[in-house]
């Protein structure tokens, strides 16, 4: 599913003391098939951004009371499709599209609250099912969500998920979202509060469902390596608006733009222009394995200043 | 869920908003013997005059005052339909079995609404102007002769403003996790009373997990900070009564007596 938005205006509690912009003029196309990465610093505005994707947070019905300058351009007009979804549209049926849009929140295993595993992955799909499910249909499509989150079924099925390891509980609460196998899966955070091996992964995990079951999976984050490494397209947000999309490899060109917002470049785009100052120029899309093959490769071909970069890398 | 705002701090600078919270406290529990002592129209009308003028004072929009009002709709309803089907009087407009409605039973229903809904009004005037932190220490400085029979207050005071403190936290907790749970498929609005009763499981479980988590966290942290609490502890904002509070505490005083008087010499009726 394509998801396109322009002109997206969001404000938080307008016309009071706490009245915040989330979002300002927000235009963004995803293609299907991406993996798609957002990020931003903290306030953003890329929580609210997703959260419009499924319909959580609707479009003002009257866009007057969002759009601050509308005199001005009245031409502007505010779009957000999600495939064949208007979500402009109030007649939009925001079930099916929360069935085709799974959303992963910041810390998902806060939200498990079922006796066993197999009933709080089974939530969703009863939910979204027009017809009661029998007994047999809910086993076989748990069964594979909770085995394509890399857990065993069998064994978890009848445990309580306040039981589990937070790893394990994380999984499990991706697999109650993927359940239904929604077409584009939004994750919000998903590595938030795990160690690095944990963190690898989960990024290995959305990498298989994005493979095997998802057709596009649009992660949000702050961390510029977990964007760098893993995304086909990231979006830059920065005091609601977008200031960037660009493949990482590009984006990362704009080191010291990205810094000014408060976002770190990765630690490759940081080696990669300390070589510079040095006069070496190694070009690489910033992934870790890559920067190490290339730096290896430029040490291969001028033996003499071998050495050095070996310290570096 | 972003804009319940009942029982919210609502920062402006105002008269009110500086007053001394101790006086505040003390005038909220004289305004409120002052609506139970109203058995009349006019001395109603005399308390809603000053909680109007209070609020004008505070500089609140009215917007924010009738959004508090809207959270006990239902109680003030259920209140009025009981009373005005149960209120047994002389002018008897209708009948039918145990059920009657009459003049008395009216106007005796819209009185106790009026009364509700000031009461309401007048208890969310104290937590609009005042910030958990001064509403603590008010309460601490108000209890502190309990202290002499030996009575925790510097410990409940903290109570109190732990769980004023956690209600937006919970707030925020709640409308997430009834976002994830929607993102699911979870369906709050619909079906009868028991299926919506039903519903609220999936937010109320993780919620209680959570609150019990964050209580765990709260209390290793004050450990972590040697807290001890009592009588040693000195405060960064000492109260003090100003000209401000003086003047308050006149006009509030004769305002309640005003009532008071009322109910003496204004012959009894509607």
């Amino acid at each position: 599913m394509r998801i396109v938005a322009e002109h997206l205006f969001y404000t938080y509690n307008p016309k009071s003391p706490f009245e915040t912009a989330a979002l300002r003029d927000v235009s963004l196309t995803i293609e299907e098939g991406e993996f798609f990465g957002i990020i931003g610093h903290t306030g953003s505005g890329k929580s609210t951004f997703v959260q419009h994707l499924n319909g959580l947070i609707r479009l003002p019905s009257s866009l007057k009371r969002s759009r601050p300058n509308r005199k001005k351009d009245s031409s502007v007009k505010t779009v957000l499709k999600v495939g064949d979804f208007d979500l402009a549209d109030k007649k939009t049926d925001f079930r099916a599209l929360r069935k085709s849009v799974g959303m992963v929140f910041q810390y998902p295993e806060y939200q498990l609250f079922a006796e066993t595993v197999r009933e709080d992955v089974a939530f969703g799909l009863k939910n979204f099912s027009s017809e009661k499910l029998s007994e047999e249909q809910i086993d076989a499509a748990v069964r594979a969500a909770v085995e394509v989150v890399g857990l065993d079924y069998d064994e978890m099925k009848d445990k309580s998920p306040f039981e589990l390891s937070g790893g394990q509980k994380r999984r499990v609460a991706i697999a109650g979202v993927i359940v239904t196998r929604p077409e584009v899966l939004v994750l919000d955070e998903p590595a938030a509060g795990l160690d690095p091996l944990g963190k690898q992964e989960i990024m290995q995990l959305l990498h298989k469902l994005h493979r095997e079951w998802c057709r596009t999976v649009i992660i949000v984050s702050h961390d510029m390596d977990e964007i760098s490494e893993n995304c086909t397209r990231a979006a830059v947000f920065s005091e609601g608006t977008v200031r960037y999309v660009l493949p990482p490899r590009e984006l990362f060109c704009h080191a010291q733009e990205l810094t000014a917002m408060g976002l770190d470049v990765p630690l490759t785009a940081k080696l990669v222009s300390l070589l510079h100052e040095r006069g070496i120029d190694i070009e690489c899309d910033f992934t870790a394995a890559d920067f190490c093959e290339k730096v290896l490769a430029y040490a291969a071909a001028h033996p003499k200043k071998e050495r050095d970069e070996g310290g570096e890398a | 869920m972003k804009d319940v705002s009942f029982g919210q701090f609502y920062p402006v600078n105002s008269f009110v908003h500086r007053l001394d919270p101790r006086l505040k406290i003390v005038f909220l529990i004289a305004y409120i013997v002052a609506i139970f002592l109203a058995t009349n129209f006019y001395e109603l009308a005399a308390c809603a005059l000053v909680l109007l003028l209070i609020v004008f004072f505070a500089r609140i929009p009215i917007g924010k005052v009738l959004r508090a009002v809207r959270g006990v709709t239902f109680l003030v309803l259920f209140t009025t339909a009981l009373n005005l089907l149960f209120y047994k009087g002389d002018t008897v407009y209708w009948e039918w079995g145990i059920f009657c409605v009459s003049f008395e039973g009216i106007i005796f229903s819209v009185f106790l609404a009026l009364r509700l809904v000031l009461l309401v009004v007048c208890s969310s005037m104290l937590t609009y102007t005042t910030t958990p932190v001064s509403l603590t220490d008010g309460v601490e400085s108000l209890l502190t002769p309990l202290k002499w029979i030996r009575i925790p207050v510097h410990a409940l005071a903290l109570v109190m403003s732990i769980a004023l403190r956690m209600i937006p936290v919970l707030m925020d907790e709640t409308s997430r996790i009834k976002n994830a749970q929607m993102a699911r498929g979870a369906d709050f609005e619909s079906g009868n009373i028991i299926k919506r009763v039903k519903a609220t499981i999936p937010i109320l479980v993780p919620l209680l997990l959570s609150a019990l988590r964050r209580a765990d966290e709260l209390g290793d942290a004050m450990d972590a900070r040697c807290y001890t609490g009592g009588d040693h502890r000195t405060k960064y904002k000492k109260l003090r009564f100003t000209w401000r509070d003086l003047v308050a505490f006149l006009l509030g005083a004769a305002l309640i007596a005003g009532v008071v008087l009322m109910r003496i010499y204004l012959p009894a009726s509607y």
